[in-house]
């Protein structure tokens, strides 16, 4: 059986873990082992449906007096429970903070080793994985030892796809907790004081700008351009320790992965650090007076010049192109 | 307060790189090394919180003879000593690693009251060691951190997630990972490193347990190698750019 | 972007200081067609250029450098990327105070203006965050600046594509050279092959690899120069420019301190030399910042952290102001310190522009450009001269072992006869062990091991008491010793032995001989069998491209002699210039070939005595050369002399060479004869005679006229140079050579002091002498004239002060001494109608 560990947020299913469900479907066809999911909180039981759609068999849903918050440590010791009771041989996450973090403390608590960050996983005894180093600049191929194999899976490695309709039938369950395994819940703070607008990993139109920005006012005319186009700012590790822009916005190995249908790099040279956050845009415009840069390597289009220039005449076309 | 971070000596990645004939280890004989953003920044806490509180900072690290270089410079910003778990030129996996250091913190005469470390590190990124560590210590663990309070006994630490942040409260002592943007980090002062040069350093030479995350093979994946089509310079280039927009449907 | 094109009249490979300078300097003297391409991208193509400090000492004790720099940073004004901001060169220690003053010198000798010595208080004047409890003083030099080296790179290359005579190719990379019948012919890249009839390397660290391709050798080798920026520095914070603070080089700890921004840069050249092969050079893609740009090694910068805080304990003591950046940048160093400039000697069109550092760049494009394109530099390169080299000296090993024993004498202070500790014993003359075990002091050059005195003849300083000239200071008396003045002085009397192995000699035979050498000589070369001829070799512009004997041996034989030194840059000139039918072949015979010189009053009586040929003055007259026999040697003997004595030159093949000596020695053990170093065969037994020397006295920037040799009358042969020497005939003399002798050694503190060479001639009222063409008075060769008792100084003078009796001052470490002027021109001090000579 493969067990995929499903994220969600009070209900609200993690996009994510869709495409880990998208994933572990296969691995299960592939095995001919069902698809089983896991959903911590009572809140869980609404997204079983949509489990279901993407293929899953049975949902299990742990429900627990103490959990209604997001508590790492008990999120993996239900998980760890599931997997031992129904002997799964695969528990697959993604790749996500909490995806990974789980992930982690299923290995501590069942003394088993972690691939995290895997594109592609063979079960087997040893399973076989690929996964990231380096924020996906460099792949491992290596031999994971244990049953059950633990996995993460890169976000974006595969698209969600509904396609296998399956019951997706609901099992609810209390697991068993220590009070160490509730030590460390997670307090939703005053959610929506920092995030203006659409946050960075979602967002579909990011415009990014790097060390030829210049300075923390030459992001005026990168933000006049993402307001005309519904997106959000983003920027080089460069810019952040400058203190031109709050980390929040860094774009990199280190800071932020995006995958936005258009990324509009302003003045970046496109250092390794940078480029593995970015790489999973759709398209991705430079803008850059060196046409030499190393980031032409990752782009659809460039325009060669002054940001100081180029940018004002494309807002203008912009609004012309809106208006008209 | 008595704080433990631990960091680990990776190459520098600026550019691209290159295998190894064996094709298991990056070619590092023209690289430099560092230690990751997320370890710079726990660094930097972790002396902030000691010319709070008062206290020591210890650096641990687990890696080759040579990341004595990675503990002096962190030395040189401020931690007081140091702890190397040296290594042959093999990679620990993450278990290994975890073991290792949580041995050489539970026997250490330091009782730690908080022990930072990156969220993930720089070149293997296999989300684990601190929490195995935070295991084998029995304490509790917060990871992903970008903000933090510590009081005496106990610490308050903030993790962005997509809709805004999260909290965490826990007593010390307590485990924690953090992420790049935590603070900005100082840069190493001349006479920090002077000092820096004359601060101990512990070394402790444990076994190596059998790995059960085996690397086989490193690859640098082929992107499919792009070449910007270049749509023009300057400003006369605009109304192309626009009609990109119009295509991929963002206007 | 155009493709690369097919055919060039030049190819520039390299886009850093060097390769653009080149580019508009050929583009500027008429060149079209040229092509410039580089591996990385522009305008930083990843090079040295992309990372250097920038700035610019204009003094150095090499004239060379010096005018060199001087002219390039003319140039640098010219574009305007040039920022004046002053420099202090300070010291620690009462030996950097007096090289302080030796700089001073060399700063009156070669033209640069307003320097002047400081007290630490002067210093912290200019400078008021350095501690003025750690330094003696300073030299302050006003013109000292920094330049934006990319963006001169990036203004020339334009000019030269404004000119239409320049296309420029980024990421284009040498693949490889084609070299047909040892001339350059193509240059192969990742982008085509473009055929060219010249090529220029001007790649810095990558010359050897490029050079390899072809066949030829560019001997240098990347090394690390350790540099780190701290800020930001609270009283540079509202620093507009990038230099507003004068530049502060801590010389006794081999460092720098510049004003960078709202930063202070930290440069050393201190730690242990950090040697690169050019070959592990990263690619522009695995490069962390550049290729040239390696990771920080900060054990090797542990002392210099605390060498700059001792100096200026505000700055770098202050715990806010944090290391923001490090790197071991990477230059380029060559064995004797000096760039690698023209063509190379393998391969015909292929030239070398390399070791170049920021300073010298747009000048020596500038001067390089010149020579490939009208034949001669307005500046003399000699030193330069890339075909310099012996083999020995182009293996790494020779390279790695001077480099790194060079790079710490970046700001060392280096006497001027200072020998290299490195790869010694080399080459070694036969004579060797003999000399070992007379006590030779054994100095270098071209690999040789010459003795330059022998501690056997020590006993003669007593005997000649202060004759001898004794010196007291330690300067002067580092490598130095009164046994050669008293060597020098027993010759006089009886008769030396000299080792002359280091000469190179090499043969010109064939119907086409006396066409070749007749061509290239400025004396008659159609002159009998058996004739030695002593020629200057003129460059096109009638300056000196070398002196040196020419043997008539048979109607269609020569044989050239000339110095180790500068034999293969010789050998190279006659190569180049052989008649290009083939009817005159050159042979090289240095490794073949030993020569021994015997001169002195007895000289004759020795050599009749182990001969039965005829040596007496009508039966073997001065300036002739024969074979004779000496026991079963056969012995090619010349008589001519660089001492003033009578005697002759013994040329034997090399494996017989200690034969010979053993048969002098014992013959002459009667007769007074001792051995005789090259102190005295190089300094002072010419200078009392007023002989040039070339390389000190002869040079391109200076014609025969000026230096009084030139010939009562002129062949009617053409010959290299003619057309430029006739009209310096017809001239006014602008300049004349003359010989000075220091009237008072008496310093400000009561010691007597010996002048070294290079030292600024000054007038009466102590004010630099500049001739015409605006070219400084200097001592070009000072040393002891035993014989007159005198110490003389060789000085070019313009005619003002260029009579006999001209009362003049010398400037020496901060002293004045009075001199006057003993012979303007080429008559000898001593024995001024050489009868000894001719005796």
């Amino acid at each position: 059986m493969v067990l995929v560990l499903v994220d969600h947020d009070h209900g609200q299913l993690d996009e994510l873990s869709l495409q880990a469900v998208t994933y572990g479907r296969e691995l299960a066809a592939s095995t001919g082992e069902p698809l089983d999911a896991l959903v911590v909180g009572a809140d869980g039981r609404s997204v079983a449906g949509a489990l279901g759609e993407h293929g899953v068999t049975t949902v299990h849903v742990a429900v627990h007096e103490g959990l209604t918050d997001y508590a790492p440590l008990a999120w993996a010791r239900a998980a760890s429970e599931v997997a031992t009771r129904t002997g799964a041989s695969v528990v697959l996450a993604t790749g996500s903070p909490r995806g990974n973090e789980v992930l982690a403390h299923l290995g501590a608590l069942t003394d088993l080793p972690v691939a995290a960050d895997c594109v592609e996983v063979t079960p087997g005894s040893p399973t076989k994985v690929v996964r990231a180093r380096w924020g996906g600049s460099l792949m491992e191929e290596a031999n994971l030892h244990g049953s059950p194999a633990l996995v993460s899976l890169v976000p974006h490695t595969i698209v969600a796809d509904p396609g296998g309709s399956a019951s997706g039938d609901v099992a609810e369950f209390t697991p068993t907790f220590s009070d160490a395994d509730l030590l460390v819940i997670a307090k939703p703070a005053a959610a929506a004081e920092e995030s203006s607008g659409v946050s960075l990993a979602d967002a579909k139109v990011i415009i990014s700008g790097g060390r030829g920005v210049g300075s923390a006012e030459g992001f005026a005319p990168l933000e006049e351009l993402a307001e005309l186009l519904g997106g959000t700012i983003g920027c080089s590790r460069v810019v952040t320790g400058n203190g031109w822009r709050p980390h929040t916005e860094q774009v990199g190995q280190t800071g932020t992965k995006v995958a936005p249908d258009l990324y509009i790099a302003c003045g970046i040279s496109g250092a390794t650090q940078h480029i593995a956050g970015c790489r999973n845009a759709k398209t991705m415009i430079v803008i850059n007076t060196d046409p030499e840069a190393a980031i032409m390597g990752y782009a659809d289009y460039a325009i060669i010049g002054d940001i100081g220039k180029v940018l004002p005449a494309i807002i203008e076309e912009t609004r012309k192109a809106k208006a008209g | 307060m008595d704080v433990l971070v631990c960091i680990k000596r990776v190459p520098l990645s600026g550019g691209k790189f290159t295998i190894t004939e064996d094709g298991l280890d990056i070619e590092t004989a023209k690289l430099g090394f560092t230690i990751s953003p997320h370890e710079e920044v726990a660094v930097e806490e972790a002396v902030r919180i000691v010319e709070q509180h008062g206290g020591s900072v210890t650096v641990l690290t687990l890696g080759p003879a040579e990341a004595e270089e990675q503990i002096r410079e962190q030395m040189a910003i401020g931690a007081d000593r140091g702890i190397l778990i040296e290594t042959d030129s093999q990679e620990w996996d993450p278990q290994a690693t975890a073991t290792a250091i949580a041995e050489a913190i539970t026997e250490d005469e330091t009782d730690f009251d908080l022990v930072i470390m990156g969220n993930e590190s720089a070149d293997a990124s296999g989300y684990q060691v601190g929490i195995r560590v935070a295991h084998k210590l029995g304490r509790p663990i917060v990871t992903g951190v970008k903000a933090m309070t510590v009081e005496a006994d106990k610490a308050t630490f903030e993790r962005p997630v997509k809709t805004g942040r999260e909290l965490y409260e826990v007593s010390l002592p307590a485990v924690v990972t953090v992420l790049d943007g935590l603070n900005i980090p100082r840069y190493p002062s001349v006479p920090g490193r002077i000092r820096a040069k004359k601060k101990p350093i512990e070394r402790r030479n444990p076994e190596r347990p059998e790995s059960r995350l085996v690397k086989t093979r490193l690859e640098v994946p082929v992107t499919e190698s792009k070449q910007a089509q270049v749509l023009g310079s300057g400003p006369e280039a605009a109304p192309a750019i626009v009609e990109i927009f119009k295509q991929i449907g963002v206007i | 972007m155009s493709t690369l094109p097919e055919q060039a009249k030049a190819v520039i490979i390299g886009a850093g200081i060097v390769g653009n300078s080149m580019a508009y300097h050929l583009a500027r003297l008429g060149w079209a067609d040229l092509v410039q391409i580089d591996k990385g991208p522009l305008p930083n193509p990843g090079g040295s250029t992309g990372h250097a400090s920038n700035f610019i000492f204009p003094v150095d004790h090499a004239k060379e450098m010096a005018l060199l720099t001087f002219d390039s940073v003319r140039q640098y004004k010219e574009m305007g990327v040039f920022t004046e901001c002053g420099g202090i060169e300070v010291a620690r220690t009462e030996e950097r105070m007096q090289e302080l003053h030796r700089r001073m010198q060399s700063a009156k000798s070669f033209g640069i203006d307003g320097c002047k010595m400081l007290t630490p208080a002067e210093c912290v004047e200019l400078v008021p965050y350095m501690d003025p409890d750690v330094i003696l003083g300073g030299f302050y030099t006003p013109g000292v600046g920094v330049v934006d080296s990319l963006r001169a790179g990036t203004i020339m290359r334009e000019k030269a594509h404004e000119m239409g005579a320049l296309q420029t190719f980024a990421n284009t990379e040498v693949t490889g050279m084609v070299v047909e019948d040892g001339r350059i012919k193509a240059v192969e890249t990742d982008k085509g092959t473009i055929e060219a009839e010249y090529v220029v390397i001007a790649t810095g660290l990558w010359g050897p690899r490029i050079a390899k391709m072809a066949g030829a050798s560019i001997p240098l080798t990347p090394a690390v120069h350790q540099m780190i920026d701290v800020g930001p520095v609270p009283r540079f914070a509202d620093a507009k420019g990038d230099i507003e603070h004068p530049i502060v080089r801590d010389m006794d700890t081999n460092m720098y301190e510049r004003q960078h921004g709202n930063g202070l840069e930290i440069g050393s050249y201190a730690h242990r030399a950090i040697l690169h092969d050019p070959e592990d050079l990263p690619s522009v893609e695995e490069a962390q910042l550049s290729p040239t740009e390696f990771p920080f090694t900060a054990e090797d910068f542990e002392l210099q952290y605390e060498q700059a805080l001792e100096l200026m304990p505000e700055i770098v003591g202050d715990e806010t102001v944090g290391q923001k950046y490090a790197i071991n940048g990477l230059l380029s160093l060559t064995p004797d310190g000096m760039p690698l400039l023209g063509e190379t000697p393998e391969v015909k069109n292929l030239w070398s522009v390399s070791a170049v550092w920021i300073k010298e760049g747009p000048g020596i494009g500038k001067a390089v450009s010149e020579w490939m394109v009208l034949g001669d530099s307005e500046i003399d390169l000699q030193a330069s001269d890339i075909a310099r080299f012996y083999d020995h000296q182009k293996t790494r090993k020779h390279i790695k072992e001077r480099t790194a024993e060079g790079f710490n004498k970046t700001y060392g202070i280096v006497h001027p006869n200072e020998q290299w500790a490195s790869n010694r014993n080399v080459r070694l003359s036969p004579y060797y062990e003999r000399q070992k075990a007379l006590g030779a002091e054994f100095y270098e050059t071209a690999g040789w091991e010459r003795a330059f005195w022998y501690e056997s003849n020590a006993g003669l300083v007593e005997k000649f008491g202060d004759a001898v000239m004794p010196r007291t200071a330690e300067w002067e008396s580092r490598w130095w010793s009164p046994i050669i003045n008293a060597e020098h002085l027993q010759m006089r009397e009886t008769a030396g032995l000299v080792d002359l192995t280091a000469f190179v000699e090499f043969d010109i035979q064939g119907p086409g001989a006396l066409d070749a050498l007749q061509g290239v000589c400025m004396r008659q070369m159609d002159v009998p069998n058996g004739r030695v001829v002593y020629t200057p070799v003129l460059s096109a512009s009638g300056g000196f491209k070398s002196d040196l004997t020419v043997m008539r041996l048979a109607h269609d034989h020569y044989r050239v002699v000339t110095g180790g030194a500068h034999g293969m840059a010789d050998l190279k000139w006659f190569s180049d210039h052989l008649p290009a039918d083939g009817t005159a072949q050159i042979t090289d015979l240095t490794s073949s070939l030993t020569t021994l010189g015997i001169w002195g009053p007895n000289a004759r009586t020795i050599l009749a005595s182990i001969t039965r040929d005829d040596v007496s003055h009508e039966g073997f007259k001065f300036g002739t050369c024969k074979a004779i026999e000496i026991g079963s040697l056969k012995v090619l003997a010349s008589r001519i002399s660089y001492v003033g004595d009578l005697g002759w030159e013994l040329y034997v093949p090399m494996e017989q060479g200690a034969q010979l000596w053993d048969e002098l020695w014992q013959a002459g053990q009667e007769h007074g004869l001792i051995p005789v170093g090259i102190g005295v065969y190089g300094t002072t037994g010419r200078i009392e005679k007023g002989y040039r020397a070339f390389g000190t006295e002869l040079e391109t920037e200076f014609t025969v006229v000026e230096a009084g040799m030139a010939p009562p009358k002129i062949k009617a042969a053409d010959f290299i140079g003619k057309e430029a020497h006739l009209k310096h005939r017809g001239d006014d003399p602008v300049a004349t050579l003359c010989s000075l002798t220091v009237d008072d050694h008496t310093s400000s503190t009561g010691e007597k002091r010996y002048m070294m060479g290079k030292e600024p001639i000054l007038s009466a009222d102590k004010q630099p002498i500049t001739d015409a063409h605006g070219r400084r008075s200097f001592v070009t060769s000072a040393g002891s004239a035993p014989s007159i008792g005198k110490h003389v100084l060789m000085s070019y003078l313009p005619p003002e002060y260029a009579s006999e009796g001209t009362k003049l001052v010398v400037e020496y470490l901060g002293d004045h001494y009075p001199v006057t002027v003993a012979v303007a021109g080429a008559t000898p001090l001593f024995d001024p109608k050489n009868e000894r000579i001719l005796s």
